[in-house]
């Protein structure tokens, strides 16, 4: 790049960087770090989550009415507004602004949509007497989806106040960087919906 | 590719020296100005660890008498000093001072860049570790007043109040505060990491970076990796104390050393990243006021890389009387014995680096001769800790508290004094007075040892910390004048931080102006302005060598600033 390299508030010519350092974008760089950090969060919570399970040797009955079928919607959900989303930073490259601000909202609704299958379904467990205090395993359930729906809202919120930055003078590489590193996070969203949904609604219920 | 309009603004007035004095001084996103604020939140954290120790010390030494000032101790409030101590001093003073004051303050001006690279999450982590200050303050004074489960908040005496006579948001107040601490310092490790691995001016490549740059760096790494599991910990502490899970308590199905894993875990990394950039700025002093290059600098760097890949592999040599399975003894002394190694090579290294040196015991080297001393101390008292053997007998007495006592103040406080007196002329554009600092310097670290070195002899002795009143216990009699000689030790360090208040505070209006260059060292911050200008550098340095060439054989002049010639203060456009 032989552009500025920086990104938010510190004026950084291509001259004033290193080589070596020139190649890395900033912002880019502090996500990817900061994914670092939420990957050792939700892996040490997974982690625990199965060192607990294996010493009780399993779940047992405690993992057998997590309601796998709503949430395999949502793990459906979920994917398909990444791909809108992925779709957005495509559209962000033609400069098509309109389809741009589509597909994030797109992705924003899908994840409100998200919001709203998890809501129906902690209402259907706590009907059922699965309260967060139900047992050992429930106390995981809910502390475990419980973070990362606070995640995909977090995701949710940036998503829609992105909107507001989806401007003809915006246009650019850097409403691609923001929309990178906004999808990189909800990317990151996914995948670790992927992984609970094995650990805690697909395996429990095997048992 | 021409910048689009808003790029450019973005970059110009998000930077632009601000002049309201809220946005310059309070909420300021300069890393200058924040690095100062972290500076003075540490040391504030500081006099009350201190204070604390204060109290608690007399009580060790003159069981059962008044406290000037506080009156007698009873056995509540006793555990609740002790816990609050290391609470404050690990997380409230270690992580701001080294990471938060000296991080965000000198590495940027180290790399060559005019600030962070988000100078706005600076603010944030800065303003994040204060709210979580003020949270833990505030415990001390809600009903049954602070945690009094120890800085490790063992399961299942702080799970809940019925184990801690009462205290119900003292606890779940410390757990706020903790997890707020490390939101904040999370958010400050992204600074770093992406600052020295993306700003760096042009010519300096990652060998040419100053130490301080590396530790400081694997300090981030260490902690971000590391301080997930707790954090998973930490919150389910609070539901189980707010909400009525399950996570630690035995009668709901869980294992209480569950808490210990994922405290060590964290806790085991966390000490060496309190540990590596204290390293990292006797490594800056050292070459400086010896002249002479650092001995071994990549040899520095992999140890320390080294050191912290290990840190991840030892962390049950905290947990060998715990209780978990034995077969786990012997392959957590072997890693811990293991990491030694790095640590012996990097002390042998700064060792070497004086060998033959020019020193000029000037304050900053007197402090990073004290803190390299008993740095090397505290590490060898490591080795019977970390073999499961000894530790048998040593583990939960005395002699863990010297020893770790002899890592981190070093590390943290003497060393920090000494990152305080050489980079407060760059900070305040004035020298500190010398010989007021070396009065400071020798009521310290003669303090400090009269302090510690009893303690060794009270853990060998039998001596178990967190007791309140151990003269009910016969056998610690012979020990307790060990007592009264560390109290005495405190009193005199206490003493010797007069000296140093009023040298700090008067040295910032009365101080000899400084000028860019007053120790004639050769890092990037000494190539500008003393203090730096809002934009650190008029003109971005070019660097041209590595960050200790000096006295190097053939040059006339014994120091070579990293950008400019040999001997010369860099020019200013």
């Amino acid at each position: 790049m032989t552009e500025s390299v920086a990104e938010i508030g510190v004026p950084h010519a291509a001259h004033e960087v290193s080589e070596l350092s020139a190649s890395y974008e900033i912002g880019k760089l502090g996500m990817w770090i900061f994914l670092a950090g939420e990957t050792m969060l939700f892996g040490g919570l997974m982690g625990v989550f199965t060192l607990v399970a294996f010493s009780r040797g399993g779940w047992g009955s405690d993992g057998a009415h997590v309601n796998w079928r709503l949430a395999g919607i949502n793990t459906i959900i979920l994917f398909t507004s990444s791909m809108t989303a992925s779709l957005a930073q495509g559209a962000a490259r033609g400069g098509d602004l309109a389809r741009v601000r589509r597909y994030l909202s797109a992705s924003g609704l899908l994840g409100v949509l998200f919001l709203v299958v998890k809501a129906f379904e902690y209402a259907g467990d706590v009907r059922e007497g699965f309260t967060p205090l139900a047992g050992l395993f429930w106390n995981f359930y809910y502390l475990m989806t419980g973070l990362h729906v606070l995640h995909l809202f977090a995701g949710v919120v940036v998503f829609f106040g992105m909107l507001l930055w989806v401007k003809p003078q915006n246009a650019g590489s850097w409403l691609e960087r923001k929309l990178k590193y906004a999808c990189l996070y909800w990317y990151f969203v996914e995948v670790v919906w992927v992984f609970l949904y094995a650990l805690v609604y697909l395996s429990p219920s095997v048992q | 590719m021409a910048e689009t309009k808003p790029e450019a603004a973005h970059h110009g007035e998000a930077h632009a020296a601000p002049t309201n004095f809220w946005w310059k001084y309070i909420f300021s996103v300069d890393h200058k100005v924040i690095g100062k604020q972290y500076l003075f939140l540490g040391l504030f954290m500081g006099f009350i660890g201190v204070g604390l120790s204060f109290i608690f010390r007399w009580q060790l030494a003159w069981p059962g008498t008044a406290v000037p000032g506080w009156g007698k101790v009873t056995a509540p409030q006793y555990y609740e000093l002790v816990t609050m101590h290391g609470t404050i001093m690990v997380f409230f003073v270690a992580m701001p001072i080294l990471l938060g004051a000296f991080g965000n303050f000198v590495v940027p001006l180290m790399v060559g860049a005019r600030d962070m690279a988000f100078p706005r999450l600076n603010m944030s982590s800065f303003w994040t570790v204060f709210v979580a200050s003020v949270i833990l303050l505030i415990s001390f004074f809600v009903p049954n007043g602070a945690s009094r489960a120890g800085w490790t908040n063992y399961v299942p005496l702080s799970d809940a109040p019925r184990y801690t006579a009462g205290v119900y948001w003292g606890g779940n107040l410390w757990l706020i505060a903790v997890a707020t601490d490390f939101a904040s310092v999370l958010m400050g490790g992204i600074n770093i990491l992406t600052t020295a691995i993306a700003m760096r001016a042009p010519g300096m490549t990652i060998w040419r970076m100053p130490l301080l740059v590396w530790q400081e760096m694997v300090a981030s790494v260490l902690f971000m990796l590391s301080v997930g599991p707790l954090i998973v910990g930490v919150v389910m502490l609070l539901l189980d104390r707010m909400v009525g899970t399950g996570f630690f308590l035995p009668e709901k199905g869980a294992d209480p050393l569950l808490w210990q894993h994922l405290f060590w875990f964290f806790g085991h990394p966390e000490v060496y990243v309190v540990a590596v950039p204290g390293l990292g700025i006797i490594q800056e002093i050292l070459p400086v006021f010896g002249r002479k290059p650092i001995f071994g600098y990549r040899t520095l760097v992999w140890s320390a890389i080294a050191a912290g890949i290990l840190s991840f592999m030892v962390w049950a040599h905290h947990m060998f009387l715990s209780g978990m399975d034995p077969k786990l003894a012997a392959p957590f002394s072997v890693t811990t014995i293991a990491i030694s190694i790095p640590f012996a090579v990097m002390l042998f290294a700064m060792i070497a680096t004086l060998w033959r040196a020019q020193i000029t015991f000037a304050t900053p080297m007197l402090f990073a001769l004290g803190a390299l001393a008993n740095f090397i101390l505290g590490g060898v008292t490591g080795i019977p800790l970390g073999s499961d053997g000894t530790d048998i007998y040593l583990h939960d007495t005395y002699f863990v508290i010297a020893h770790f006592h002899n890592t981190l103040v070093p590390t943290v406080v003497i060393a920090g004094f000494a990152g305080i007196y050489y980079w407060f002329p760059k900070m305040f554009g004035r020298m500190m007075n010398d010989a007021l600092g070396k009065v400071h310097f020798v009521f310290t670290w003669i303090g400090f040892n009269m302090v510690f070195i009893p303690l060794f002899l009270i853990g060998i002795g039998g001596g178990q910390r967190r007791i309140f009143m151990s003269s009910v216990y016969t056998y610690y009699k012979p020990l307790q004048p060990l007592h009264v000689i560390a109290t005495i030790g405190l009193l005199i360090i206490l003493t010797g931080q007069i000296p140093f208040l009023i040298n700090f505070f008067g040295s910032m209006i009365w101080g000899k102006l400084a000028g860019d260059n007053p120790w004639h060292a050769n890092t990037l911050e000494w190539a500008t302005s003393s203090p730096p200008p809002h934009e650190n550098f008029e003109v971005i340095p070019t660097v041209v060598r590595g960050p200790y060439d000096y006295s190097v054989p053939g040059m006339e002049q014994d120091w070579a600033p990293q950008a400019g010639e040999p001997g010369v203060a860099a020019a200013r456009a």
